[in-house]
């Protein structure tokens, strides 16, 4: 009997105890895996004495649809662009107006005024990128600036291929590699795009995140990839190249915006805010390797980020290069079965 | 058994290749996991290739502030739902065994055995639904859910040798305590519970563990900032591999393992 | 508790005073046991269903509501979800046809579930006669290194497949160095690796209830069998096998019913290219964003389930009455 009362003293206390962190200050940040800086979190942790806790997720889909079913306990997320006006138009975000925020003078102009969030009045860039082609140049050592990677994988790279599951991600690149628009509705391209990608597939190796460390270790030789998870991959294993695809490519931003049911708005603010900060934007970059959208950041980045060819576009394929628009529900549904396709 | 000692010579149990299978069949068993141990003690980061001995993943582990979230939540999740779990079982335990059979007995058998026949994904999804409505209207996102999923799911598991060591007791001594003018209250706290105690502290035991497992079901009910261990794992070990996780694993099983050890000698005790 | 308390004492000390209306108390005694009885079980089914049972007949529900646009449903009846298991518009031609991606994933879970099942059978049933076969005080110790495994967390024993069968792990390195292969092989995100997964985990599952039965195993049977010139194999085909047949079906029902809804193993071995019916039902919950879909298929794979355990139960039921 005693053990027990023992560790249910043990137990009431830690509840206790956690009960009584909750209510100095919390702050739960929703976002990508493997995409937060550690020391970020630190940092605004000291200067706010905030209880921070960071949860993963891995698609914009999976993100949208736990914080769709309500009690999450989430105050951050970070959505893609091609997301935001889901979000905002379900009403999932609060309209916090970093617009009017201390730090909003460092966003770069480029980024103040945006077709996902016009006049930011909801959300603070994160990071941007592009999604391109990875590939292990001992392997194969061919031109990497082609979606045929994937789509149409060379010899060497047969079996090989990993595909990252973003869904909007890969079927922009594909209907841009078999001669179509993003979001087409055009059941000819649509049905076109499925005959490739249902026979590209049998010569995939996998479907699955994480590339960083796989590309890293060898235990993927190729990968649909985003640019800062390649250039992350280099940095252990000088092999890996990053490709443009010249049929065309998406790029991306993905934005914090605070929650419209966050139990801790008010941190959250902060944290926008705390972000749009030089400094602390470099330390995004610097962890995850993506472009930021803060002037001034740049003084305060990695030596290896400056003139990275995964983080400055080459001049030859700044034209492929466009952002996903937001497609609407019907074609996303037929994205959605397409996909479902490939997965059986 | 005098007459298995008799019939050995004869070789009648013996069955050609057998022991062969069973013996690898253990190796294979084993292998895997004394690997993952061993490289857990790897200087270098490598899988497959031993740079000496060190204990600096341990470290690394230890100061990794993610991994000592995760570990306080699994424990406080587990103490909290082995410890009600152990004590609705004792009582069903008791409500179900050395009775007349009644009507609706099946029924509750079926009940508290339920976790055990559906697969833990769909019992998953299900929780994800009633969770996620009952936290809107309550706006409550604590840890309560988790704690009601895992003592739900540990129930069997602590009913189950409860049940085994009430069945083997001798029930006499509690009518000898009932005629020498016991009240119930008393017969139980000072026959009935002592004798039960090996098969409650079991069963206890075993709910622990298997709520500190469980990876599935967690992983449907959470909400933010409320990763234990394995889901915590769940998420790393899909893109790193390094042997941090290795580490961590490693005092995991050691955890385990005691415990099942203990579990095995409580139970062994019983037979004599 | 209280119930217990506030009841008087048992029925032994008042019978023998209250002969004539013995009967009356007798049933009084009982119903009291019952009433005391249900007090004990009530706080663990609440739990229960609360915790585990309820929420399925709300998924049944939700299966039978509309899915909404980005996740969750929308409160009004359809029978999309049901429909959808098993059948699908063309998004070509407007035609309705079967799902054949939902078809082959429930085929692949089937096939996977099955082989596995049968690997477990090859290598537990000579572990379980191994042990059942030495010494009754060595027995028990045997039977602790099977459980041991299947004690320690899933996860971890999962991971500790894939560092073995990884690109750069321990088996392909062993090979490369040994000048048997110049590339490692491809064994991880394979039908195989997932094969190789659930069978390691679940392989105690198979061993426990098949040593349960060995272990009262009448071994005159077979020395009768051998004195009257059985084979080996014969007896092991004829004498063994019928009398360990329930710890065999009640060990494949426990392998067939978590592989069926695998959901770790395929997603960490199997590299989400090819799904099992576990990551389908996630899917829908995630990135599908179709709930009722996904409540649906989960019904169907419970249906799946409570199939095989009529099964074992009728077979268990039927064994019991033939040896009385």
């Amino acid at each position: 009997m005693k053990w027990t009362t023992g560790a249910g003293l043990t137990a009431a206390a830690l509840l206790a105890s956690t009960g009584l962190a909750s209510a100095e200050g919390k702050l739960n940040i929703f976002n990508w895996g493997n995409y937060t800086s550690p020391e970020l979190i630190e940092k605004f942790k000291k200067e706010y004495d905030v209880d921070v806790t960071v949860t993963d997720y891995d698609s914009n889909d999976t993100a949208l649809a736990k914080v769709k079913a309500g009690g999450h306990g989430f105050d951050i997320v970070v959505p893609s662009h091609s997301y935001m006006p889901i979000w905002i138009n379900e009403g999932l975000l609060l309209e916090s107006r970093p617009d009017q925020m201390e730090n909003f003078e460092h966003m770069s102009d480029r980024w103040k005024d945006v077709d996902w969030d016009p006049g930011r009045r909801f959300s603070v860039p994160w990071q941007w990128g592009t999604t391109g082609m990875a590939v292990n140049t001992s392997v194969y050592d061919g031109d990497p600036n082609t979606s045929a990677i994937f789509m149409d994988p060379p010899e060497e790279l047969v079996g090989k291929v990993n595909v990252v599951p973003e869904m909007i991600d890969v079927m922009n690149l594909a209907i841009r590699y078999v001669g179509g628009e993003p979001c087409t509705s055009d059941r000819e391209v649509l049905r076109k795009t499925r005959d490739a990608m249902m026979a590209a597939r049998d010569k995939w190796m996998s479907m699955d995140y994480g590339t960083t460390e796989k590309l890293a270790a060898g235990d993927m030789v190729a990968s649909v990839n985003w640019n800062g998870s390649t250039l992350r991959a280099r940095m252990q294993n000088p092999d890996i190249v990053y490709g443009y695809p010249r049929e065309g490519y998406p790029l991306w931003m993905d934005s914090a915006a605070v929650l419209a049911d966050a139990q801790n708005p008010e941190n959250a603010k902060l944290f926008l805010n705390f972000i749009m900060d030089p400094e602390n934007a470099a330390m995004i970059s610097n962890f995850a390797r993506y472009a930021n959208g803060i002037d001034g950041s740049e003084q305060y980045m990695a030596e290896d980020m400056k003139g990275a060819p995964e983080i400055d576009v080459p001049e030859e394929f700044q034209s492929a290069g466009a952002f996903n628009p937001s497609c609407p529900p019907e074609v996303q549904q037929m994205y959605t079965q397409i996909w479902t396709q490939l997965q059986k | 058994m005098a007459e298995a000692r008799r019939i050995r010579p004869f070789a009648v149990r013996h069955l050609p290749g057998f022991p062969t299978m069973a013996l690898i069949c253990f190796v294979c068993l084993y292998a895997p996991i004394i690997t993952l141990v061993m490289f857990s003690f790897n200087e270098s980061m490598s899988m497959s290739q031993w740079g000496g001995f060190s204990w600096r993943w341990y470290v690394a582990a230890w100061e990794n502030e993610r991994v000592q979230q995760a570990s306080l939540l699994s424990l406080i999740v587990a103490t909290c739902a082995s410890l009600i779990a152990t004590t609705v079982a004792t009582a069903a335990a008791l409500g179900t065994t050395r009775t007349r059979r009644y009507r609706g007995l099946t029924g509750i058998y079926v009940l508290i055995n339920q976790p055990l026949m559906v697969p833990e994904i769909v019992t998953g999804v299900a929780l994800l639904i009633v969770f996620a409505m009952v936290k809107v209207w309550t706006g409550y996102t604590g840890i309560g859910y988790l704690i009601l999923a895992h003592t739900a799911f540990c129930i069997p598991f602590a009913y189950l040798p409860i049940r085994a060591r009430l069945e083997s007791m001798d029930a006499t001594l509690e009518a000898a305590a009932a005629d020498l003018y016991a009240t119930p209250w008393m017969a139980f706290r000072r026959v009935t519970l002592p004798l039960l105690w090996p098969g409650i502290l079991a069963g206890g035991m075993l709910a622990f563990v298997i709520s500190l497992d469980d990876v599935v079901i967690t992983e449907f009910v959470k909400s933010g900032g409320q990763d234990t261990l394995p889901t915590y794992m769940l998420s790393q070990i899909r893109r790193i591999v390094t042997p941090e996780m290795n580490a961590i694993s490693t005092v995991f099983l050691a955890i385990s393992i005691a415990l099942v050890t203990i579990f095995f000698l409580l139970s062994r005790g019983k037979k004599q | 508790m209280a119930a217990q308390d506030t009841s008087p004492a048992p029925e032994e000390v008042a019978a023998p005073t209250m002969a004539p209306h013995g009967t009356d108390y007798a049933a009084i005694a009982m119903r009291r046991e019952r009433r005391n009885n249900l007090a004990l079980v009530s706080p663990a089914l609440l739990i229960l269903v609360v915790g585990a049972s309820g929420p399925l007949v709300v998924m049944l529900i939700y299966s039978f509501l509309a899915a909404g646009d980005y996740g969750g449903v929308v409160w009004e009846f359809s029978t999309q979800g049901w429909f959808q298991v098993f059948l699908q518009r063309d998004m070509f031609d407007d035609t309705i046809g079967f799902a054949d991606a939902h078809l082959s994933i429930f085929w692949r879970s089937l096939s996977l579930a099955f082989i596995t099942t049968v690997l477990c059978v090859i290598f537990g049933f000579p572990t379980a006669y191994f042990i059942a076969t030495r010494p009754p005080e060595q027995r028990s110790l045997w039977l602790f290194l099977v459980t041991i495994p299947f004690w320690t967390n899933l996860l971890i024993r999962t991971y500790a497949i894939m560092e073995v069968i990884r690109n750069e792990g321990l088996v392909n390195t062993a090979l490369m160095k040994a000048g048997l292969i110049s590339q490692p092989i491809q064994m991880l995100y394979t039908d195989f690796a997932i094969m190789l997964g659930m069978t390691y985990v679940y392989l105690p599952l198979m061993v426990l209830p098949l040593y349960a039965s060995m272990e009262k195993l009448d071994f005159r049977l077979v020395e009768a069998s051998y004195d009257l010139y059985a084979s080996r194999m014969n007896t092991l085909r004829r004498i063994i096998l019928p009398l360990v047949k329930p710890g065999l079906i009640a060990g494949s029902i426990l392998v067939f019913v978590p592989c069926l809804g695998a959901y770790v193993t395929p997603r960490v071995l199997g590299g989400g290219k090819r799904l099992m019916l576990g990551n389908l039902i996630e899917l829908q919950f995630g990135q599908g964003r179709n709930w009722p879909l996904g409540a649906a298929l989960s019904i169907t794979l419970l249906l799946i389930v409570m199939v095989a355990l009529l099964i074992y139960v009728r077979n268990a039921s039927r064994q019991g009455g033939a040896h009385g």
